[in-house]
């Protein structure tokens, strides 16, 4: 039998800030060299987890403990942090927020500034890990210039120069694009294979991460442990869906068909599970479903012609950049990290001026309009609710909009009314915004772009960091907004949002526009995915292997069935 | 936009190429002997030392224009306010008057006023050069070391850095939010009244706030994760060892401290007098 590593014994925290305790009785034990996944919603416990193991708790965020945690065999709250970051080294999600140094080997060398160690002997160390990290060609970079995935590999390196036994990801495939995020989850993989680490991931992107073969599962739901599992039982059973935490879509697929997933099949991977069990079901569902429906084409909203912007004459960020969005249509904007997507949207508008070309609001030319002008027709909801939240109140911040128009009252009231009904936030429009979730604010900076009443609404990320309930309610939310009339491109990082939620998308690529197609289309087509840094869908692949004479067709009638099963719900 | 105030500016120059410790004994050093002696031969040779050091250290006057025009506008009011708060001063320290017209009794102008309000001027001149070459030269990685060096805590000295540091996101932070802001219809554009403009921009401190207290979170607990505060020193990454450039520096500015001082003190007077 092999070594536990880490030991929660009824283990049971309570933030001081808090009335009910976050963990709840835990019973939890992770052995030596194990890779283990915790999954679950947001609150649900997985992050206070993870600062349990790390040290955060207690010793950053204070609070009550009952029962025991015991890493390497010692109790942690005998320990202290600094003795825990010795044991345990802890990659947090949003790499940009954790560098520390300016250039690579700074950062790397971090750790072992603090523990006083020489100069020589730390450039020794640091060239050794940067090698392990495959980043030793970059030790004088600074890591402003790095990619997504590189920067991954920098805050990897930083706590492995300590020799620590535990590997801690706490959400690292946020903020990375789809083929970013694959990289990393392969990255940790071979540190895993390669160095014989203890690794815990957290992450709520369950498929994702089964891109590499993990160990064990666990499932936290309201600060209990409810599953523990390896992955191949975990995705038989219905625990997943019981906790809304997203099922892989080739199981969902499955579950569609009417198949009952039974373990010994092998669903951790779908490139290697056993079908012959599903096939036969799986293509009788095919043949049942509709074909999709093509909505029909109304008139132009926005238009954009031979766009062309960068900052500096030689060197473009955008090149000759066209398309046209239709009156009431859902469009995602893909593609990788820096491609130009952001500064697409700030030139629509009119943050930036393009160097060349025009921008068309229906038919109507929008060059000399100012931000403020734009602001009537074009509502733009940022990334970050907390860059654009200026009031206390979610009444004032809705209305604040409305209110420097110089609106009458009783307009304004009427109004604001009307957005926050729609939000489903009119309950709550006296109370202060500070007591609202992540998904509330959201809404809120919604709300307060709705107000205006703009024809087109552009989100830049409109789920980042949301948990599938959250997503799942912004996501109807926005198509019942649509379904009213308006008009809406999301930027997104999220393959399923862009497949399930958006029938047309738009990819860019090195600040051109690579495909302007069906979302469908665009996720089964090996080129344009390699090129913009998105991913396969696994849908594709479950079709291919389950012997669909159209997979692409497949795929198509998988969003199609989805959504119908979705509106039943409603 | 690449307006990045204060920030390093990559340069191949012998100042560079002095370590952040050196740089910072030698700012220091030539801030004392400038503040120390009101004697304006002394100024004078300080100040047209500093403009060739600022010369040397390739340095355009336009990287530094913005913060340049802020001091200088500084400059300009604390010269009214001397002059409105103490028109005499110049009569009381060179002990005569050469009045050159008068507004009222003591409101006139007077050659040792103008005098004195030069020497003034003259001392701001001999600092802003020194204080902002070692800035804009010093690595920020140095710099925290630097500090720490010359006996600072190193908690103070990586405080002092990060913050630093984190000026050029928090004004991508404060563009962005700004945007946001305008796209709302708050207009801070020069078509909206003063007064209005002043209002519509409080709105983006509030967001600023927040958008920071996130920041300071993640970053002290990553701190914290990787033994920040563990022992009572740390050694650094990017420290450059002294050299004989640094011993040559260090000694020639040294001089200088101690020629400025001798030169001041040795009539037992601050001022020089051209007056008597």
């Amino acid at each position: 039998m092999k070594k536990p590593i880490i030991e929660f014994t009824d283990f049971t925290f309570k933030y001081r800030s808090q009335a009910k305790p976050t963990l709840n009785q835990i019973n939890l034990t992770i052995y030596e060299g194990e890779k283990i996944l915790i999954v679950g919603a947001s609150g649900s416990g997985k992050s206070t987890i993870g600062h349990c193991i790390n040290g955060l708790v207690p010793f950053s965020y204070r609070g009550d403990i009952s029962g025991s945690l015991k890493i390497n065999g010692k109790d942690t709250r005998n320990e202290g942090i600094f003795a825990l970051s010795k044991m345990v080294g802890t990659v947090l999600q949003d790499p940009d927020g954790q560098f520390i140094g300016l250039s690579v080997g700074e950062d790397i060398a971090f750790t072992l500034e603090n523990d006083c160690v020489s100069q020589p002997d730390m450039r020794a160390r640091v060239d050794e890990v940067a090698k392990m990290v495959d980043m030793d060609n970059y030790l004088s970079h600074s890591l402003h210039q790095l990619s997504g995935g590189q920067k991954q590999r920098v805050s990897l390196g930083g706590v492995m120069v300590d020799d620590v036994d535990i590997l801690l990801f706490d959400e690292p495939l946020a903020n990375l694009d789809p083929a970013t995020g694959k990289h990393a989850i392969e990255l940790i993989d071979q540190i895993h294979q390669e160095w014989n680490k203890t690794i815990v991931i957290i992450e709520h992107r369950l498929e994702d991460v089964l891109h590499r073969h993990v160990d064990r599962i666990i499932v936290v739901r309201d600060g209990l442990i409810v599953g523990d599992s390896i992955p191949n039982e975990l995705l038989a059973s219905s625990i997943l869906e019981d906790c809304s935490i997203r099922e892989p879509l080739y199981i969902r697929a499955l579950k569609f068909a009417g198949c009952k997933i039974s373990p010994d099949t092998n669903p951790e991977h779908i490139n290697k599970m056993k079908l012959d069990l599903y096939k036969d079901k799986l293509l009788h569902w095919y043949e049942s479903t509709n074909e999709r429906v093509q909505a029909p084409i109304s008139a132009p909203v926005l238009q954009l012609e031979n766009i062309d912007f960068g900052y500096q004459p030689n060197r473009p960020i955008l090149h000759n950049i066209s398309f046209s969005i239709e009156k009431g249509e859902m469009v995602s904007i893909v593609g990788k990290n820096g491609a130009g997507k952001s500064t697409l949207t700030k030139v629509i508008c009119g943050f930036e001026q393009p160097t060349s070309g025009r921008i068309l609001l229906e038919g109507r030319d929008l060059t000399n309009d100012t931000i403020k002008e734009r602001s009537l027709t074009i509502g733009m909801v940022m990334q970050n609710p907390n860059h654009m939240i200026s009031k206390h109140m979610i009444y004032d911040e809705v209305a604040l909009g409305l209110v420097v128009r110089g609106l009458p009252d009783e307009e304004i009231k009427q109004r604001v009314e009307e957005a926050l009904r729609i939000c489903g936030l009119l309950p709550y429009r006296n109370w202060p915004i500070s007591a609202l979730s992540f998904g509330q604010k959201k809404r809120v900076t919604i709300a307060s772009i709705l107000v205006l009443k703009p024809q087109v609404l552009i989100l830049d990320e409109p789920t980042a960091g949301q948990d599938f309930r959250h997503y799942t309610e912004i996501m109807e939310f926005l198509v019942k907004l649509n379904n009213l009339g308006m008009t809406i491109i999301m930027i997104t990082h999220d393959m399923h949002l862009m497949l399930e939620y958006t029938p047309r998308a738009i990819v860019i690529a090195d600040g051109k526009k690579i495909a302007d197609a069906l979302s469908a289309d665009i996720l089964t087509d090996y080129t344009i995915i390699e090129q913009a840094n998105l991913k396969e869908t696994s849908l594709f692949e479950l079709a291919i292997r389950a012997g669909v004479k159209n997979p692409r067709d497949f795929v198509h009638r998988f969003i199609s069935y989805e959504k119908g099963v979705g509106r039943k719900w409603e | 936009m690449g307006v990045e105030m204060l920030s390093y500016i990559d340069k191949k120059s012998p100042i560079h190429s002095l370590t952040g410790a050196t740089k910072l004994l030698c700012f220091i050093m030539w801030s004392f002997a400038a503040m120390l002696t009101y004697d304006t031969r002394i100024l004078l040779l300080l100040f047209m030392l500093s403009v060739t050091i600022f010369v040397v250290s390739k340095i355009k006057l336009r990287d530094v224009s913005f913060v340049l025009l802020f001091i200088l506008i500084f400059l300009l009011i604390n010269n009214i306010a001397i002059y409105l708060f103490s028109p005499q001063e110049g009569v009381k320290i060179y002990g005569s008057e050469h009045i050159l017209f008068s507004f009222t009794e003591r409101y006139n102008i007077t050659l040792e006023q103008l005098f004195y309000q030069m020497n003034v001027t003259l001392k701001y001149f001999t600092v802003i050069p020194a204080a902002l070459l070692f800035i804009v030269t010093t690595h920020p990685s140095e710099f925290a070391a630097s500090l720490n060096k010359i006996g600072v805590s190193y908690r103070i000295a990586f405080s002092v850095s990060l913050a630093l540091r984190y000026i050029p996101d928090i004004q991508r932070d404060y563009r962005n939010i700004a945007l946001a802001q305008q796209a709302r219809g708050l207009d801070m554009s020069k078509k909206e009244k003063l007064p209005t403009r002043i209002k519509n921009a409080s709105s983006i401190i509030l967001p600023l706030i927040l958008s920071s207290l996130d920041r300071i979170e993640v970053i002290s607990n990553v701190m914290e994760l990787r033994g920040f505060g563990k022992n009572k020193k740390r050694t650094w990454y990017s420290e450059r060892p002294f050299n004989r450039k640094d011993y040559i520096a260090l000694f020639f500015v040294g001089v200088l401290l101690i020629l400025s001082l001798f030169v001041t003190f040795q009539n037992g007077d601050r001022f020089y007098n051209p007056f008597s």
